[in-house]
């Protein structure tokens, strides 16, 4: 599904990705985990396509066919999704709105037919109910005055309605409380499946005890350092991130 | 006629005749005769405003009217002028048109005017010297202004409206100006709107041009509020983009009043709208609105002084730019808040959007406070689109060109939500989505 040859990617002249290999096979769920400045979420950004981050080598497959030239918008017709650490407000954008138009714009891209508007509503109430998402806040402006745990719930929905093959959670568990958590993983694992994969993003094991990965990897310095099971996630939660703070060093 | 020298430019030259060969042939005698004869005085003083009168000093007149267009005889064909216009026809409305400035009674709703609506065109209005011509002229800080005055100077056609106290109008009124010719002239209509105690009602503008010649028009309407009033006021100019539009709106609001005017622009070459609003009465609430989108070469000016002479009265500002292309925007907004005027609330707010690298805005916002038991604040920004925005909806799948136009839809659409009727609404926000959709 996703393969990544050493990738190196600079930011305004300072190196953040220093020739990261990563492989992430279809149905597979591997997290990355890693102290802060490891370069975990710029990771994340270089896959979804960011501009301003400099692509200085390697390349990052998605089945096979190189996306670095392609647009953001490019890359999400072919499947890849990124959960944001901090989805963004957009005041005068209603939700509804907002997601009627990335669905559409999917299918357009896909050469598919548009969705009729009682087929759209459809599929959003039944996902949205999944999350525990109410009509208001579909009618509310996008991530307006959303709680935290709102905006995460959100990105999830998008997640669901859209799709895609490839997901990236960056951070998702961040500012949610327990009940918050739950809902969320609830919402990926119902996502999993034989022709999907997930690239897990976080700094903390907690996550992982609800979204259970296949794989671990450990990220220090711009690259992966170590891969095991999710048993890593568990030594990782008891031993910290001194090691390879150090190693980084 | 010695006193009168800074006369320069050929198309001040041209006025100045023009004015000396139609004056006695101008209706209205008499009181109306002199008062045009002072406002001509102050056009012919001044000459056309420049850069260098600090009020038009991003909108430089007498560099941009290079002839002075004759004014419009009334049209041969004016109903079929009218016909051609599109502005609010979704909106169920009670229409009074004017085509080039003159009043087309065969395009207006005279004979089912709303119970306590009276209109008198304003050619007959000036001829038989009609009572409410009393009302014009009223607002204090609009006295002076250059576009007013050369209104003043040369109305030839226009309407006297009266809302009768207490009466809540149903249906919107709809002043509907169509500009269109073969070859360019001038307008200078005029619209006094009395709007009595207790009477709410929903007013619509539009300008429209529907010709192939370039024009120059000079619109003014004139708004007395009085007690208790309410009153919502939507503006569109969908001028053509070889039009010069000056328009003036002059207000002055009595007590417990509330008034909410939002002006709209995607049309004119040069366009200056001039709101002059002084609040005669306490405890009275104003929302002032403007949503703005240029591309080309256009340059549409809007200016506010808004004057708080009587205290415990709020005020809110809200104007947006898009500026595209090579256009230019500009904002010039004055609250001034009188020695008595204590408890005065004022908020303004100018944002412009810039979508090229050669865009220009220029924003001036003031104050001059001269009570100090008041809370006044105002700003202004000006900035591209947020690339974090894009970048999260373009990786939600929408291309850069959608992604764009969702964003300035939203930018824009913060000032369309000022305006409550839905068919208006709706309207306005259809002609955003065209504007953007011209864009792609």
């Amino acid at each position: 599904m996703l393969q990544i040859n050493n990738l190196v990617v600079e930011i305004e002249g300072k190196r953040i990705l220093n020739g990261l290999d990563l492989t992430v096979k279809a149905g597979e769920v591997a997290a990355i985990m890693g102290p802060n400045g490891s370069g975990k979420s710029t990771l994340s950004y270089v896959i979804a396509g960011k501009e301003e981050y400099e692509v200085l080598d390697g390349e990052i497959l998605i089945n096979g066919e190189n996306i670095l030239e392609l647009e953001p918008n490019e890359r999400a017709a072919r499947g890849v999704f990124l959960a944001f650490q901090y989805p963004l407000e957009i005041p005068g954008v209603s939700t509804m709105t907002f997601l009627k138009a990335i669905m559409n714009a999917q299918r357009k891209a896909r050469e598919e037919e548009e969705l009729t508007t009682p087929e759209f509503m459809k599929r959003v109430k039944a996902a949205a109910e999944k999350l525990h998402i109410d009509q208001e806040m579909l009618r509310r402006g996008l991530n307006v005055g959303f709680s935290g745990g709102e905006k995460k719930r959100m990105e999830i929905l998008q997640m669901a309605l859209l799709e895609p093959r490839f997901c990236i959670l960056d951070e998702t568990d961040s500012g949610l409380d327990i009940d918050a958590l739950k809902i969320v993983a609830d919402g990926v694992n119902s996502l999993r499946d034989p022709a999907r994969a997930f690239l897990v993003i976080t700094h903390y094991q907690r996550l992982l005890n609800h979204i259970v990965p296949d794989t671990v990897h450990v990220m220090a310095n711009g690259r992966i350092v170590r891969s095991g099971g999710k048993e890593l996630a568990l030594e990782l939660e008891a031993s910290g991130y001194a090691d390879y703070r150090e190693q980084a060093a | 006629m010695a006193e009168i020298t800074p006369i320069r430019t050929a198309a001040e030259v041209a006025l100045v005749e023009r004015f000396a060969s139609l004056k006695d042939r101008l209706p209205g005698s008499g009181d109306i005769a002199r008062r045009r004869d002072e406002a001509f005085a102050l056009v012919a003083a001044a000459g056309l405003p420049n850069r260098r009168v600090e009020e038009w000093k991003y909108t430089d007149l007498r560099n941009a009217v290079r002839e002075a267009a004759p004014l419009a005889e009334r049209p041969a064909d004016a109903a079929g002028l009218v016909d051609r216009a599109s502005a609010f026809a979704g909106v169920d409305a009670v229409r009074l048109s004017f085509a080039n400035g003159h009043f087309v009674a065969e395009r207006s709703d005279l004979a089912v005017l709303p119970a306590g609506v009276t209109v008198t065109p304003l050619a007959a209005a000036l001829a038989q010297g009609h009572p409410l011509l009393a009302e014009m002229g009223k607002v204090a800080v609009a006295r002076g202004n250059f576009a007013l005055a050369l209104n003043s100077a040369f109305m030839v056609d226009g309407a006297l409206v009266k809302v009768a106290a207490g009466t809540a109008v149903d249906k919107a009124l709809h002043l509907r100006f169509v500009n269109g010719g073969t070859a360019p002239f001038a307008t200078a209509p005029r619209v006094v709107i009395l709007v009595e105690d207790g009477a709410s009602v929903t007013i619509l503008e539009s300008h429209e041009g529907v010709g192939t010649a370039a024009y120059q028009a000079n619109s003014v309407v004139e708004l007395v509020a009085g007690k208790g009033t309410a009153v919502a006021h939507t503006r569109l100019n969908a001028e053509q983009v070889d039009a010069i539009s000056l328009s003036t709106l002059a207000v002055t609001l009595g007590a417990e009043a509330r008034l909410t005017s939002l002006g709209v622009v995607t049309g004119g070459g040069l366009s200056r709208h001039q709101v002059f609003l002084a609040f005669s009465g306490e405890q009275s609430s104003l929302t002032l609105g403007g949503a703005t989108m240029l591309r080309g070469r256009q340059h549409a000016d809007t200016t506010l002084v808004v004057d708080h002479a009587v205290p415990h009265c709020e005020s809110r500002e809200l104007f947006k730019t898009v500026v595209d292309g090579e256009a230019t925007g500009v904002f010039q907004g004055k609250i001034i808040v009188r020695p008595d005027a204590q408890k005065t609330d004022g908020r303004m707010m100018s944002a412009a959007l810039l979508l090229s690298e050669t865009a220009t805005m220029n924003n001036k916002p003031e104050l001059e406070i001269f009570a100090d038991d008041v809370q006044c604040a105002h700003g202004a920004t000006c900035g591209a689109l947020d690339d974090d925005l894009l970048f999260y909806l373009m990786a939600r799948g929408l291309p850069r060109a959608a992604a764009e136009a969702l964003l300035v839809q939203a930018f824009i659409g913060e000032a369309l939500e000022l305006v409550e009727d839905e068919a208006v609404r709706g309207e306005l926000v259809a002609r955003a989505e065209a504007w953007l959709a011209e864009r792609a």
